[in-house]
């Protein structure tokens, strides 16, 4: 694009909106591209994200891209010199951590970036133990229901088979790591939420994962409750409620019913873990 | 026209899919005017001539698993992993995260209830693998039909969408992994 254009662009800029997938949308200032989507009603598919908690950007499946945002070139920019005609400005955020700024032309729902995270996806189902039809969380388990969204039909890379412990110390939650993806939400939960500090994430890489903050390291030692965020809020298999397990059907289960896709499903994910009839 | 001919086999798997397969009831009937089964456990064929379509089931779990795969491999045009085992090990693959004798010696010497306690070792018995496997890791997949077990419908959809020429292309409402 000339430098030109690109000043055309700017002068039609709206203020407070932002554009994906050429849909206008407005956004507060102080909002997030992901909190500006979700409030429009426009899905970015996620994993670590949850409105009310602060953003973590770890998963990246929120993956988005802006190209064009509208700043001014000037001919002498070396940028715009180039050979070819690239876009110069179009790079790949995560729309959960990044603010929403004035006239961004975003990119979301394209087969290439789908394509992106599903392989992603992938990735997170072969570095854990991902059995679903041995897991009492198919059907309620949000990275299940957007490896469904992005049509995942496989894990297409050498499954990992790591081996990872089960605590089962508590009376009342249990902890199986095999399904971790790592997500931090019972971390951030448990501090911003319960005013607790019961989890975190240690080792870095390939060896991270989940510990409990308790002299013995487990669960059963912490000052976790039933009744506090973290219990509720993992997007997988690994924090379960005891002695409530499989009391909705495989079948009618939330992701049986809903699409990930569909907006304010929030309150019916986190009132899954409190009651059974839907 | 000639019909589609389609092989299917069980290995590391429990039939279930099979049982699913067979779940397409009266429309096998509709089926089998356009398909015929080779080598499969429904036939009791013992090897594959050569297939449009292989169809199986089950992951890898002993050295007759490979074998039998290779034939599939070898002579199907098309070949499908059907069903969690086949995808990704599915609940055969629970003993990964242990090695294989102590596998065999918790069923079979220590286990609940065990009379007469001794690790089968006849020649007859193909050789376990050390770890169970998903099909892609060992030969080239051409689809994936997830599920435990995939529904009838997908089987339908699937088998429908090859033999009018067309790219399978599952529906995401019948996208399941349980
Ligand atoms: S946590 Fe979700 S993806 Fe993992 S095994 Fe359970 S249902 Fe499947
Ligand atoms: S236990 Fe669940 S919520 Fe916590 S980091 Fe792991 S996946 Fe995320
Ligand atoms: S939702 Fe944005 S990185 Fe996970």
């Amino acid at each position: 694009m000339s430098a030109e254009a690109n000043m055309t662009t700017t002068n039609t800029v709206t203020p407070n909106t932002i554009n994906i997938d050429g849909q206008d949308i407005p956004f507060k200032n102080g909002q997030t591209i992901m909190d500006a989507a979700l409030a429009a009603g426009v899905y970015i598919p996620h994993l670590c994200h949850k409105p009310g908690l602060t953003p973590h950007g770890s998963c990246k499946l929120c993956t988005v891209d802006i190209g064009s945002r509208s700043m001014s070139t000037s001919a002498s920019d070396r940028r715009t010199q180039t050979k070819f005609s690239v876009d110069i400005d179009r790079r790949s955020v995560s729309a959960c951590t990044t603010p929403a700024v004035a006239g961004q032309q975003i990119s979301n729902d394209t087969p290439a970036l789908n394509e992106v995270r599903k392989t992603i996806t992938q990735m997170l189902f072969i570095e854990g133990n991902h059995l679903c039809p041995a897991c009492e969380k198919t059907g309620n388990c949000t990275l299940q229901a957007v490896a469904y969204h992005l049509g995942m039909l496989d894990g297409h890379f050498p499954q990992f088979f790591p081996r990872r412990e089960v605590d089962a110390s508590h009376p009342t939650v249990m902890l199986d790591l095999d399904r971790c993806i790592l997500c931090e939400l019972c971390v951030r939960a448990s501090r911003e939420v319960d005013g607790k500090n019961v989890f975190a994430i240690a080792g870095r890489g390939i060896n991270a994962h989940l510990i409990v903050n308790s002299p013995s390291g487990k669960l059963v030692d912490s000052d976790l409750e039933t009744g506090d965020m973290a219990v509720h809020i993992c997007p997988v298999g690994a924090i379960l409620i005891k002695e409530h397990g499989y009391e909705v059907p495989i079948g009618r289960r939330t992701f049986d019913l809903h699409q990930v896709g569909e907006i304010g499903l929030e309150p019916v994910i986190l009132a899954k873990a409190r009651h059974t009839n839907e | 026209m000639s019909k589609i001919r389609i092989a299917t086999t069980s290995l590391a798997g429990c039939f279930g899919c099979h049982m699913s397969f067979l779940d397409m009831d009266e429309r096998l009937v509709a089926l089998l005017e356009h398909v015929e089964l080779n080598r499969s456990p429904l036939t009791d064929i013992k090897h594959c001539d050569p297939c449009d379509i292989g169809l199986v089931e089950g992951g890898l779990c002993n050295a007759d698993n490979v074998h039998v795969l290779r034939e599939f491999r070898a002579n199907c045009k098309i070949l499908i992993a059907v069903g969690a085992c086949a995808i990704n090990g599915g609940v055969p693959a629970m003993r990964n995260h242990f090695n294989l004798r102590e596998c065999l010696e918790e069923a079979f010497l220590n286990g609940v209830g065990v009379d007469n306690p001794q690790i089968p070792n006849d020649i007859e018995l193909p050789l376990l693998l050390d770890k169970v496997h998903p099909l892609h890791e060992v030969v080239h997949i051409d689809y994936y039909l997830p599920g435990c077990p995939p529904s009838a419908d997908e089987f339908l959809s699937v088998l429908g969408d090859l033999l009018e020429g067309r790219e399978p292309a599952l529906p995401k409402n019948l996208l399941h992994y349980d």
